[in-house]
Order: structure tokens, then sequence, then C-alpha cells
């Protein structure tokens, strides 16, 4: 892609790419990077949204048809971990990687090798991860994964190898994330151009940043959860084994411990690229910047203390339920601020609604409507209904896909002209958005219906009184799951061509990124921007 | 499609008007049957309805603006809009009124909790252990002794009510205060019943309570919500809710039924192949064929085949060892809370059936002795 315009110093060897593979295996610059983890999240997409089809196509209709349990609940699980690992955090990753550099003016991040150690991690991460849903089909390869993504003992306990293969894809995927945080968090102390002060950052880069602090924080304990349970399963301990002194539920505290600011370490670098969207298509400044900086740290703090939420139902005294529940509702309050921020930003702007506007904007409302229902889910009477029933798959498909991931596909369609340097086909562009969108809101909406009327999450099988909204759901679900073909042949023809893109490729578009030009140099800043 | 579509839509639309619906389709929670599910729905309206207000709120600020700010329309941008009063004050504001929002709904959260988590201190409950087993309930009636065991009904037999049916109900008295304790004898589980209002874990080495008072007769079905492996669907619960009357009546049957079943175990007697074949077929279809199959063959590899195994063609002490004691590390448990009698018939079954003909015939007196 960069290779047209590289910049042409005295130094040819070492400011141009290496040519064939070593350009990709041993790349030490952020934009090659990027694109590789953009590219890695693009397959992982695919590979988790296959598995969604089938779970999909299982549930069309009553009866067991196609699967057999154990694959059934094997892909339950595979869906969660390749999208959450696989897809939604290696995309932010390579958000990061490809914008930060050019947002605060720095000529790459600051630890070169260690991005390219944390990117090439992944791959192997990847092929464990992949492997421990694929062994039980070899001969010898022992049970299924079938405790769900949360991996729950003493179920866990039980499966065969496969769980091994997986707590060692949990160990290397957290050490690829926390690697590159380090260097996020590094680059961003240290990289800014001369008189960038931090509340000079977009707030992408904040987002990263209190991300990037998060991952830190959270990734360890996971890592420690898993292993107790490794050592629960080979070297005699009793951790979370009951008849041996332990406690099953410690497990659920230290896993949700991550899980719940994992949930934010999904959302924040997506609502950061929204900073960016939203005043780039209202033609007017970004609303409450430093209430948006305040915000996110607020969240990161507060949703760290809330986990429990997530097992109300395991039989908490009413004095922990109560402080669990009040910390979550009060969750709202920077949430809401935020999404105010943005509409606040639309408010009296000169609109246009290309494609990244359009997202930015179906965030908003869905976003809004997922973050209600986590309200009502937190309060801890009702829950007793909702709790592990289709009403929280619902809950959290509309916080995550709006928040996370088409957050993602904003950013990818607002950058896409600054990294190949060719404008998108926006027609073509819009298709996607509204097929995406409409089959999304079909698939996931009517499953808040199944949920209160009494359907667990999680089976195989059901009751004909859920069969109706369980056959719209399913239908949705192809149109959602295909529509993402044309997201993938958009890029690619971007890729290979298109409309030359503007240094500036978006009117109203504001940023130090815009100013190099599209696409930009192999070294991104060579000679560091002057702050005015 | 498209009609059941519309339907749903349509009903959609009602339900943020009028709050309530309890339509056929199953749009909202089934009508409660018991004071907390009566607290918990009305809780869950209350929510329901902020939530949608405030729905209503930030989708119509965001439509006007999307039709209004437009640059087509020529809409000047306002480029000092985030430096009004507004927009310096606005950090206040917004969290002010959301915190008075979620105050609201805590404060009547926190009120409904106090009425429904604790089980009731100073009066008498009837007591029922609710235990979660690898694909089954049993409930040990505590103050009545009786102990019901409760399995999926095949769909055959289920017919519309397949995958909501189970063979022994859980029979409970309406207008008396039920406390129920749950525990896992494996695995976690978690018993749901929509009309009860009731979810709590089953966790293995932990015994928690939740309580109900029933305001109606009726049958209410609820599935196991907590994943528990291969076959967490068919994990049923169905509560027969009946008069006080009724359910004494109840009681004194299930009395009588286990009274004969245990001098029939007790008894010396020395039982030929046939019987045993017979009343084994039975057992083992409705305790060991939810993993080892009907057929036999089970589902390898986490439940191994018995037709030609090791354990079920090979000597019977090994066999009764591994049906009395379980397998540690694996689903297979200890058997041991059934009699004699029947562990003597499903054992002799075993080594009967599906071509594993080593005509063995276990009586109740070798169970006993291998104990």
């Amino acid at each position: 892609m960069s290779t047209a315009t590289i910049a042409h110093g005295h130094d040819h060897e070492h400011h141009g790419p290496p040519t064939g593979i070593n350009r990709w295996l041993m790349s030490t610059n952020h934009k090659d990077i990027g694109t590789m983890y953009l590219i890695f999240a693009l397959i992982m997409l695919f590979l988790g949204g296959a598995s969604a089809m089938l779970i999909r196509a299982e549930l069309f209709m009553p009866g067991i048809q196609l699967l057999q349990p154990d694959l059934y609940n094997n892909l339950v699980t595979n869906h969660a971990l390749i999208m959450i690992f696989g897809a939604v955090m290696p995309a932010s990753a390579g958000l990061a990687n490809w914008m930060i550099p050019l947002m605060i003016g720095a000529p790459d991040m600051a630890l070169p090798r260690m991005n390219n150690l944390s990117f090439w991690i992944l791959p192997a991460a990847a092929t464990m991860l992949t492997l421990s849903f694929v062994v039980p089909f070899f001969p010898g390869g022992g049970s299924q994964i079938n405790t769900g993504w949360t991996l729950y003992p003493p179920l866990s306990l039980q499966v065969g190898m496969s769980m091994d293969f997986l707590i060692f894809a949990i160990h290397l995927l957290g050490i690829s994330s926390v690697l590159a945080s380090i260097n996020i968090i590094v680059t961003i102390f240290n990289m800014r151009a001369p008189g960038m002060k931090l509340f000079d950052m977009p707030i992408f880069v904040w987002a990263w940043l209190v991300t990037a602090f998060l991952l830190i924080l959270v990734v360890p304990v996971l890592a420690g959860g898993v292993t107790m349970l490794l050592f629960d399963r080979h070297f005699g301990t009793s951790f979370f084994n009951a008849a041996g002194g332990g406690d099953p539920v410690l497990f659920q505290h230290l896993f949700w411990f991550f899980g719940h600011p994992e949930v934010y370490i999904l959302l924040m670098p997506s609502f950061g690229v929204l900073a960016s969207i939203v005043p780039t298509f209202s033609r007017k400044p970004l609303f409450g910047y430093k209430s948006l900086v305040g915000a996110m740290m607020a969240l990161a703090t507060i949703g760290m203390v809330v986990w429990a939420h997530h097992q109300y139902t395991i039989g908490m005294s009413l004095g922990a339920v109560s402080y669990f529940m009040i910390g979550t509702i009060i969750i709202s309050i920077p949430v809401g601020l935020m999404v105010f921020n943005y509409i606040a930003t639309m408010w009296r702007g000169a609109m246009t609604f290309e494609t990244p506007m359009l997202f930015a904007i179906a965030i908003l409302m869905m976003f809004s409507f997922g973050g209600l229902t986590g309200v009502m889910l937190a309060v801890v009477p009702a829950d007793m209904q909702y709790h592990d029933s289709m009403f929280v798959v619902a809950h959290f498909h509309y916080v995550l896909l709006p928040g996370a991931v088409f957050g993602l596909f904003a950013g990818v369609f607002y950058w896409l002209p600054k990294w190949t340097g060719h404008m998108y086909d926006e027609k073509l562009a819009k298709i996607f958005f509204w097929t995406n969108v409409i089959s999304f809101n079909l698939t996931f909406f009517p499953q808040h219906f199944l949920g209160l009327a009494g359907m667990p999450r999680r089976v195989i099988d059901y009751n004909i009184m859920f069969t109706e909204f369980n056959m719209v759901s399913s239908i949705a679900a192809f149109v959602f799951g295909l529509s993402h073909l044309l997201l993938l042949y958009i890029v690619i023809k971007t890729i290979r061509g298109g409309q030359p893109a503007e240094a500036r490729a978006w009117e109203g578009a504001q940023g130090l990124e815009w100013e190099l030009p599209s696409p930009p140099p192999f070294h991104s800043w060579t000679v560091a921007p002057q702050m005015t | 499609m498209s009609v059941i579509n519309k339907k749903g839509v349509l009903s959609l639309a009602t339900l943020l008007a009028a709050g309530a619906v309890r339509a056929d389709l199953g749009l909202n929670f089934p009508l409660p049957a018991s004071t907390t599910a009566q607290e918990i729905y009305d809780i869950h309206m209350l929510t329901m309805r902020i939530a949608t207000v405030l729905l209503a709120i930030v989708l119509s600020i965001i439509i006007y603006s999307v039709t209004h700010h437009r640059k087509d329309k020529g809409y000047p941008a306002d480029q000092t809009f985030h430096e009004t009063w507004f927009g310096n004050w606005s950090w206040v504001i917004v969290p002010a009124i959301v915190l008075g929002v979620d105050l609201t709904i805590a404060g009547s959260a926190h009120k409904t909790l106090e009425r429904v988590w604790d089980v009731p201190k100073d009066e008498k409950l009837m007591d029922v252990k609710v235990v979660g087993h690898q694909w089954w309930w049993e409930f040990d009636y505590l103050d009545q002794g009786i102990t019901v065991e409760s399995r999926f009904t095949p769909k055959d037999k289920a017919g519309d009510t397949y995958l909501r049916e189970v063979d022994n109900h859980l029979v409970l008295p309406v207008g008396r205060k039920i406390r129920l304790l749950h525990t896992s004898a494996d695995v976690n589980h978690a018993f749901w019943v929509p009309e009860l209002g009731v979810k709590k874990d089953a966790i293995p080495g932990y015994v928690t309570a939740t309580w109900v008072e029933l305001t109606r007769e009726g049958t209410f079905r609820g599935q196991c919500a907590h994943l528990c492996g291969t076959w967490h669907s068919r994990m049923p619960i169905v509560v027969d809710a009946v008069s006080q009357d009724k359910f004494d009546a109840w009681v004194k049957t299930q009395n009588e039924v286990k009274l004969a079943a245990a001098a029939e175990a007790a008894s010396d007697k020395t039982w030929s192949k046939e019987d045993l074949l017979e009343k084994g077929q039975g057992l083992f279809n409705t305790k060991c064929a939810a993993c080892h199959q009907i057929t036999g063959l089970g589902l390898p590899p986490a439940f191994p085949a018995l037709k030609g195994s090791k354990v079920a063609t090979g000597p019977v002490a090994n066999h009764l060892h591994t049906v009395l004691n379980g397998r540690p590390g694996t689903a297979m448990q200890s058997w041991s809370m059934l009699n004699d009698l029947e562990i003597a018939a499903i054992v002799t079954y075993e080594r009967n059936a599906w071509g594993n003909d080593t005509g063995d015939v276990v009586q109740p007196a070798d169970v006993k002795a291998a104990r």
C-alpha cells in the first residue's frame, strides 16, 4: 500500500520497507503492524461469524437437527472467545497502531520491536485457540469444551485436554494484550509532538490510554484464574473443588473481575473513534472534550468494582447485592454523559451522512437501547428473572455490536482513504450499512421477548412456544452474517484502487492524521509537527 | 415469516404504549404465581417504563437533529455551541439528571429487594432441598421425608410440552411460605421457574436459600438456567401448585409408595433374571440413558459406551464398584443412594443388554456385600 509513497530520503535502505515476506514477519513499522492486526481481526471475524451462523441454524427450529449438544456448546464457547479475543481486541489494537502515532505526531510507536512481538504472538494464540475446539475430533482428543466462554468450574474441570489448549491460548492472548498496552502507554506519554499536552490529544488517543491501563490491571487476573484452573486439572490442587475445600464461586469472582472491565476494554476504543467521526461530519468542534475524558476515567474506575452483577444468582448477602446493584446503575452516569456529548456534537451542526456518520448515528441509538436494558439487568430482583435467559443475550449483543464492532466498522470506513489513498465505494458502503444494521436489529430484538417468556440461554433445543421469534432471529442472522462479505469486498476494492483520496479526505476532518498525505509516508512524522 | 414479524413489531408498539402485555406469543413475563414473582413483575415494569421514556427522549433528540441540522438544508454549523453556558455546565447538569433517574430506580429496587431477598426468619417455613444433577433434579421434602426425582419426558410422550415436561412434578402447596435450599451434586445448575420468580444457582459445596409463597394453583414450567454440560436443555422443572388438602393427600400417597418399595428391596427374595432385566431396563432408561444412551452406545469420549465395554462385560465386582463409587474426574457419579435392588437390576441389565451376553445375574445381596 505505502510502497508508492516511500519517503525518498538519502538513506534509502533504512527508509523503505523491506520487500517480500520479511516486510511483514520482521516489521517494526506501526502502519504495517496495524494492517496485520486488522487483517487478522477480519479473518477471526469470519471464523467467529461462521460459528454464530451454525448456532442460529441449529436454533432455527425446535429439535436437534444439525449439531450434537456438545458441539453446540463448543460453538457457543468459541464464538464468544474468537469474537472477543480474536476479532474485536485485535481490530481496536490495529486502529491504535495505525492512528496513535499519526494523531500525536510521532514517527512510530515507542517500542517497535515489542510491537512486532505483540502482533506475532497472536497467530500462535489463534492456532492454540482453534486447536482447542478441534482436538476433540481427533482420536484420543478428549471431550469438547462445553462450558461457555466463562469456563466455570466444576464443569471446566470435567472437560478433556482441549481445555488445556484453551488455557494456554488465553495466556498467549493476555501476554499479547499486555505488551501492546505497555507500548501504547509508553508511546502516548513519550512520543507526543513537542508542545502537545495530554489535553490536546484526540479523544481516540485518550480512549486507548484508559483502555491500556484497564488491560494491564485486569488481564493478569484472568491469567491467574485460568492458571489455578490448570493446577486444579493437573496438579492436584483444589482451588475451585468444593470436595477438596475449594470454592467454585471464587473462579466466578476472578473471571468477572477481568470480564466486566473487559466490556469497557471492548467499548472504549470504539467510542474514541466516534469522537473523531461525529465532529467531522457535523462540521463543528467536539462538544465536552474534558467531560469525555473524565467520563472515560470514571467508567474505567467504577467498571472495575461492579463485577459481581454477573453473578447475582450465586446467593450473595443482601448487603453485597445492594452494593453491586447501585454501583452498576451508577455506570449509567459516565456512559450517559458520553452519549450526551456526541449528540450535543451533532446538535446544530451542518451534517452530511457518509457511511462512518451513518454508523455513528446508528451506534448512538442502538447503544442507548442496549445501555438501558443494562440498567434493567442491574436491578437485582428483576435480574432474578432475566439472568441467564435470552434477554441477557439480546442485551449484550446490543451493547457490544453497536458499542464495539460497529464503532470499528465506522473507524475503518473513516480512515480507509487515509490508509489506502483511495476513497471507498460510498454506494456499496451504504448498502452494507443498511443491510447490516437492519438485519442486526431483526436478529437480536426478538431475543428480548424469548428471554422474558422463559427461554434460557445456551440451550441447543427449545419448546415449540419459542419457535416464531427464533425463526425471525435466525433468518435475520443469516442476512447479518452474509452482509459482512460485502464489507470484505468493499475493503479489497478500496485497497486495489478507486478515486484518489486527498490528504484531508473528509471536508470537515480535523486532526494531525489529515496533515499527512494519503497514504502517509513509511515513517509517519519524520519531522515533528508544530503545535500552535 | 413477515406475518409473525409484523405481529412482533405491532405487539412491541402496544408493549411500549400500554406497558403490560401478556400475549400468547410470550412477549413478557408469564402471569406471576407467587408473591415474589409479583414484586419482580412490578419492578420490571417500572424500570422498563422509565427506560422506554428515556429511550424515546434520546431517539427524538437524535431524529430531530438528523432531520434539521443538515448541510443539504443549508443549516449553518454553530461553531461556538460547546462554549455556551450549556457547553460549560452540561458535565454537571447531565450527570445530575441521570443520578436522579438512577436513584429513583435504585430506591424502588432496593425496597423490593428487602422484601424478596432474605428468607423470613421468625416463622416456620416448609423446607424443600433442590439438588441439581447432570441432568435431572432431585427434590427432597425435608419435613415430609419424601424425595422426588424429576427427569425430562421424551418427545413422543411429552408432545407440545417437550422440554417443559418431566416425569415427576415438584408438588407444592399454595398459601404457605416455602424455603428452597439449592445445591448441586456435580456442576453448577440453576433453578428457574418464571411464574415463581425464583432463580438461584445450584453450586456444589454451597447451600443457597430462596423462598416462595404461591398465590394460585396451576402447573408452572421452567428450566435449568445455568449451562451444565451436554444436556443442559433437558432439565425442565415443573411445579404443581395445589391446595393444602391436595398436597397432604399427595404426601400420603408418596409415603405409601416409598414404604412399599423399601419393603420390596429389603426382602431376602432371590429375583429371577427376567424380573431383574425388566426392572433394570426401566431404571437404566431413566437414570443412566441421559449419558450412556438407551442404545448403550454412549456419547464418546465424554460418555463411554457400555455395549461391549470392559466394565460391563468384565468382573462383576469391578462393575459394582464403578456404579457404587463413580469415577472421580469424570461425569460418572456415585449411585450409592439407590437401593440394593435397584442397583442389582441396573447392573444385571447392563451385563445382558445390547449383546453383552455375560448371562450374569446380580442379586440385591451381592450389592449389599459390595457396599
